[in-house]
């Protein structure tokens, strides 16, 4: 029975602290020999978009991150996992979401990031609001490209051989 | 009774976030929920009708159509996810 992962989900309105959430993953130690990050930023859409309002539901957002997290580490040999997604008002450049995880070897901790960043863009309860410099704000469409990349982590291995 | 909350693009669209239903046998799924909330308004009827792509959750789980519904939950319906 492989060691339970530590886990570190929250959900902030304040800026998201990239060097504090490495930190906490190579703190792992021991049999932890890789540490994968991944950060998102809120793109400026070639200059249409100048400000993003994120909201969110709030019962729900922490726990579904929580579930995502717990079974990620449930399919890789973790030792950590964090999934911090920021909320509210933020301006193009900021660092809307950090997910990271430790691992003993890079290729496991590769695949589990790449897993858990899909599974937050598809799962969580979060929609964005873009604004451009004249004020007029849209809510940002699904991609049916974010679904695809979720969809891939359902299927068995070997599954996907046709 | 069973609340209903509205989330994003969905809420805007409703012009609430939130509605009460008193609760019926034949409300017994999400599908049952959300077809019951579509009738009688025309706003309501296109923002909820089959075309649209809505999501649900019973109780903070995210949820199917088929997923039951008792006296007491909380159902929310929101347009697809588009965080990180």
């Amino acid at each position: 029975m492989a060691e339970v992962a530590l886990q570190d989900c929250r959900v902030l309105d304040t800026p998201l602290d990239c060097a504090a959430a490495q930190a906490w993953l190579a703190a792992a130690g021991g049999a932890a020999g890789a540490t994968v990050l991944f950060t998102g930023q809120v793109r400026d859409e070639a200059g249409t978009v100048s400000s993003l309002f994120l909201e969110h539901y709030p019962a729900m957002t922490e726990k579904v991150l929580d579930q995502i997290a717990a079974q990620v580490a449930d399919r890789w040999p973790l030792t950590r996992v964090l999934a911090w997604h920021r909320v509210g008002a933020m301006s193009t450049g900021d660092t809307i979401v950090v997910v990271g995880v430790a691992a003993a070897h890079r290729a496991e901790a590769f695949e589990a990031c790449s897993c858990l960043m899909d599974r937050v863009k598809t799962e969580v309860p979060l929609w964005k609001k873009v604004s451009g410099a004249g004020g007029d704000a849209e809510w940002v469409e699904a991609r049916t490209s974010d679904l695809r990349a979720a969809r891939r982590w359902h299927e068995e291995p070997g599954e996907d051989e046709h | 009774m069973i609340e209903v909350l509205f989330f994003a693009g969905l809420r805007e669209r409703l012009g609430t976030e939130r509605a009460l239903l008193e609760w019926t046998p034949d409300l017994r799924d999400v599908s049952a929920v959300r077809a019951r909330l579509a009738q009688g308004d025309r706003a309501w009827e296109e923002a909820l009708g089959a075309g649209e792509q809505v999501l649900a959750a019973v109780n903070e789980e995210l949820a199917q159509p088929v997923t039951p519904v008792q006296d007491g939950d909380v159902v929310a319906f929101f347009p697809p996810v588009t965080g990180g």
